[in-house]
């Protein structure tokens, strides 16, 4: 249970500063006509195709004590990062970026232009027009956006087992307790957990799918 | 430069570029003035109309610009001036009512009154929505609402923000006329006090006709005619804006003989024997010459005619005729392929059927001479 209780603590507060992180840079990639944005967009893709295993080694790298990220909170905090909960919140949010990111430009992309201009024509400055038109518009997209962080950190293994280890109340989460039970031929408990985290993800994914066909909606379509 | 400050007028010189292969390469480049009243920009699609009031509501940026409004420039290159769309306090009014689909009809309208204080807001929002008769659509969304209903809310979200210049592209496009005329005395009936500039986007002939005092004829980019509708309209100079002004029939000529103390020409249609009298322009004998005739204005008869004043009057065969609403569409070969609008009225007490001889009656100042 402090495995399950682990993985959400982890899966929530993830979901969240990638809500915060994403939202801007969304917006940043759905506006700008910078002709280097394909860099940009292939850096935050990348964990879509990379092993786990390359993200969490190069992480566990930069991290640990010989790593400058290692260093630089050593010298802050005096310990690394590496196997450490706070680690593993970096690793996740590295991991799950695009999760967050490609809902959120494909929402904001999808919200007709005219309205912005409307809106700038009716005196918004960017600010306003955001707040007011293209955020509450893209509401099913920021709703996918937090789900997907939410639902892929709390299934993640890979790069949890890389930077974190396997400290119980740490770092332990539900997948990785999941394979120490298998380990040691304990299949009810297996069981158990594998049971809940297919749960989870069951009702995570049919509230993506209720909220984007609009099965309900906060607004009428059009 | 002078700055004229007594009188609400818009002014604008500017250049447009879009780079692009073939087609999509085009250039806009206009120099004009509005003053009060409404103004009707005019033109077949692909003109450049609306990529022009983007330009002067500041969504594209012109490469060479000079827009006045009022005395005060919006865009000046230069002066390396350009005042972002939302402080040129225009109503711009698109194609769509592009109305924000997650408001009321009333949050729409108040959505440009953010620095009005609230109890002023309530009640400007109110004259507003009665002044085009959506008050009570005030708490529907947008969705819930018809076409043209949404068309004035738009114009009543636009003009909420005491603008000082009013653009409208293609407005009411796809209204009855009915739901137009009725729009459009709304609009007028707002704008008597205020005397703003309004520029009316259209490229229907029937609009320019209900709605013009002054018309600018805008084609490939450039403006080429301006003036009273019937100046601008009922002799267009140039052939693409004929067929847009509702000329359906075009005829190439090369010219015959000059008469010079008459004020006439006679031509002779391209690859036909068939003649006909015109007014006299600038051309000589042998010199190629297009003709515009509206199909509203051949007289049909089924003998030939006699002691008409027409100088015009053509032998053929009625080729087919087409019911197309209140007019019937006929096409009849007299050397070249002419069509003619009569009422069905008309072709029932002629009883016209295809395939039977008729007479073309065409008055030679029905013939306008356009250029390419």
């Amino acid at each position: 249970m402090e495995a399950l209780w682990l993985s959400a603590r982890l899966a929530v507060l993830v979901a969240a500063i990638l809500l915060v992180l994403a939202i801007p840079l969304a917006y940043w990639l759905s506006q700008t006509k910078w002709r280097g944005k394909f860099l940009i967009e292939s850096v935050i893709a990348l964990p879509l195709v990379l092993p786990p295993t390359v993200l969490g080694f190069y992480l566990l790298v930069a991290m640990g004590a010989n790593g400058w990220l290692g260093q630089l909170w050593l010298a802050w905090f005096g310990h690394t990062l590496a196997f450490t909960f706070t680690g593993l919140v970096a690793a996740s949010i590295l991991y799950s970026l695009p999760f967050a990111v490609q809902p959120l430009v494909m929402a904001f992309e999808s919200v007709d232009r005219r309205l912005l201009d409307a809106a700038a024509v009716l005196g918004a400055g960017r600010w306003r027009a955001f707040r007011q038109i293209l955020l509450p518009l893209s509401f099913p997209g920021i709703v996918t956006a937090v789900v997907l962080s939410f639902a892929h950190t709390l299934g993640e293994f890979g790069v949890v087992l890389m930077v974190g280890g396997n400290i119980p109340g740490v770092t332990r989460t539900v997948s990785i307790d999941i394979y120490d039970h298998v380990q040691s031929l304990e299949y009810a408990a297996a069981n158990r957990m594998a049971i809940a985290l297919l749960l989870i993800s069951f009702a995570v994914l049919s509230t993506i799918y209720a909220v984007n066909r609009r099965v309900w909606s906060p607004w009428p379509t059009q | 430069m002078t700055i004229s400050t007594s009188t609400r007028q818009l002014e604008a010189q500017l250049r447009y570029t879009r780079t692009g292969l073939g087609h999509d390469a085009f250039e806009l480049a206009v120099d004009f003035r509005l003053d009060s009243g409404i103004t009707i920009l005019f033109g077949p699609s692909g003109a450049g109309k609306s990529t022009l009031l983007d330009c002067i509501a500041g969504l594209l940026k012109p490469a060479v610009a000079r827009i006045i409004l009022n005395g005060e420039a919006l865009n000046d290159s230069a002066a390396n001036l350009v005042v972002p769309p939302r402080r040129r306090h225009l109503a711009y009014l698109f194609q769509e009512p592009a109305l924000f689909p997650h408001l009321t009809v009333e949050q729409n309208v108040s959505f440009g009154l953010f620095d009005v204080k609230r109890h002023d807001r309530a009640s400007r929002v109110q004259d507003l929505l009665a002044a085009f008769r959506v008050e009570r659509l005030a708490d529907r969304k947008p969705a819930e609402i018809s076409g043209g209903e949404a068309q004035r809310v738009a114009l009543a979200r636009a003009l909420a923000t005491a603008p000082r210049a009013v653009l409208l592209d293609e407005p009411l496009k796809g209204l009855d006329a009915e739901l137009k005329a009725a729009i459009v005395d709304d609009l007028r009936a707002w704008n008597r006090v205020r005397q703003l500039p309004i520029l009316y986007v259209t490229h229907q002939r029937d609009e320019v006709d209900a709605l013009g005092e002054r018309v600018i004829a805008i084609d490939r980019g450039r403006i080429i005619a301006e003036g009273a509708p019937h100046v601008v309209l009922d002799a267009p100079r140039k052939k693409r804006l004929a067929y847009a002004a509702g000329f359906e029939n075009h005829l190439s000529a090369v010219v015959q003989d000059i008469r010079e103390p008459d004020g006439v020409m006679r031509v002779r249609l391209s690859g036909s024997e068939t003649e006909l009298e015109v007014p006299l322009s600038y051309a000589t004998t042998g010199n190629r010459v297009h003709i515009a005739i509206r199909a509203g204005d051949i007289l049909l008869a089924t003998r030939r005619p006699e002691g008409l004043s027409a100088r015009n009057i053509l032998e053929g065969t009625l080729a087919s005729l087409e019911t197309n609403g209140t007019t019937v569409v006929c096409r009849i070969n007299a050397g070249a392929m002419f069509l003619v609008h009569v009422t069905p009225g008309a072709a029932r007490s002629l009883e016209l059927t295809a395939g039977q001889r008729v007479w073309l009656v065409i008055k030679t100042h029905s013939c306008h001479l356009v250029d390419d």
